[in-house]
């Protein structure tokens, strides 16, 4: 597949159709944009705690080191929470993918221009924070090779994945029917999906 | 009423191997920490233990988000910090600890409130616990090294079993004030 890419795309092919991967997705765009691609148990919305997904992520990816992980984030989130990519590096799982969607604006508050609409390049601070499979990626084809990657997480690598989905000025509305936004909900579905109702006895 | 502690405390340090075998008891799989003096001890115990995978964080909040995805995984995370460092937490703790009803067992190092040689740890050690219970957090203090043990049993519980936001809080004056000469 080559070509322009979309937003939706994006989760379209890395979450829809990938019923084992675990995700933690970050707030607005691409917790619409993963509501979309159909809701399922082992997806994590988050609707607060913005600079989190992917310390999240990274605290998910140690706990399971059998199971592959996907933060799949905006980059106004990926932004406030910088220092957790060093974090990331630092603790180095092979069973992590962080995935950005970087539309350069705040979309939830009015569509205001974020850093990396200047010249603040995420894949760039990844690399630089120790994350050595940083990729930028602009087109269909690289994004097959993103979902390429996230097949071998935990398996055939050294360490996490970093991506920089690039779709300029792409805005993602919420969905018609609404992503589950009770956070214990969220929770209890996700630990039951993973590890049985004996978790919430 | 207690005996005073001579400042700085000059007697053998113990209680943080107390600590870390609460830790163990609970099954703790996951520490979270900013470098802090007064678990400077715990962190090194933790790290020479295969079974817990111990992270370093460059900002406390990033613990919260660690300990929510250890537990949405199956394991338990403990984060260390000082009380400095909590300020950097509040978001990250209400926001998503909070309003997801995670289980967060926080062990925190006092400044600013016994003896303090450095006035900028003072303002945040003074509203320390008055932050923790404007979000709903439960507190818990340590004074004295033979109470380590058992509130950090009682903590972990609280936390984990009925899914409360939980600080220990280890006194200045368990710990020792900082000197510099």
């Amino acid at each position: 597949m080559t070509g322009a890419l979309t937003r939706q795309m994006i989760a379209d092919r890395l979450v829809g159709n990938d019923a084992d991967l675990l995700v933690v997705t970050g707030l607005g765009g691409t917790a619409w944009d993963a509501s979309r691609a159909g809701d399922r148990e082992l997806t994590y919305y988050l609707w607060g705690g913005m600079g989190l997904a992917a310390s999240m992520g990274l605290g998910l990816a140690l706990s399971r080191p059998d199971r592959r992980v996907l933060v799949l984030t905006g980059d106004g989130e990926m932004l406030m929470g910088l220092g957790s990519l060093a974090t990331v590096a630092r603790a180095a799982p092979t069973n992590l993918a962080i995935v950005v969607v970087d539309n350069e604006l705040y979309g939830e508050t009015g569509g205001q221009m974020s850093h990396t609409a200047g010249a603040c390049d995420l894949a760039a601070v990844a690399r630089a924070t120790g994350i050595a499979d940083s990729r930028l990626v602009s087109d269909a084809a690289q994004l097959e090779d993103v979902a390429g990657a996230l097949r071998t997480l935990g398996t055939e690598r050294q360490g996490p994945v970093f991506a920089v989905v690039r779709v300029p000025g792409q805005l993602s509305g919420p969905p018609a029917e609404l992503p589950p936004r009770d956070g214990t909900y969220l929770k209890h579905r996700f630990r039951e999906a993973l590890m049985g109702s004996a978790v919430l006895r | 009423m207690t005996a005073p502690v001579p400042l700085p405390v000059s007697t053998p340090v113990t209680w943080p191997d107390a600590l870390y075998d609460t830790l163990k008891e609970v099954g703790i799989d996951q520490i979270g920490h900013v470098p802090d003096a007064g678990h400077a001890r715990l962190i090194d115990r933790c790290e020479h233990d295969p079974g817990i995978a111990v992270t370093g964080l460059t900002s406390e909040e990033e613990g919260v988000g660690l300990a929510a995805g250890a537990w949405l995984g199956g394991q338990r995370a403990a984060l260390l910090m000082q009380s400095s460092g909590l300020g950097n937490c509040i978001n990250a703790i209400a926001s998503l600890a909070e309003a997801g009803q995670f289980p967060l067992l926080m062990i925190i190092t006092m400044r600013g409130e016994w003896g303090e040689f450095n006035p900028w740890q003072v303002p945040l050690g003074r509203a320390t616990r008055d932050v923790l219970l404007a979000i709903d957090c439960r507190v818990l203090n340590v004074h004295r090294p033979d109470e380590v043990g058992d509130t950090a049993l009682a903590a972990a519980r609280l936390a984990f079993d009925s899914s409360q936001r939980v600080a220990m809080l280890l006194t200045q004056r368990l710990i020792g004030t900082k000197a510099f000469r």
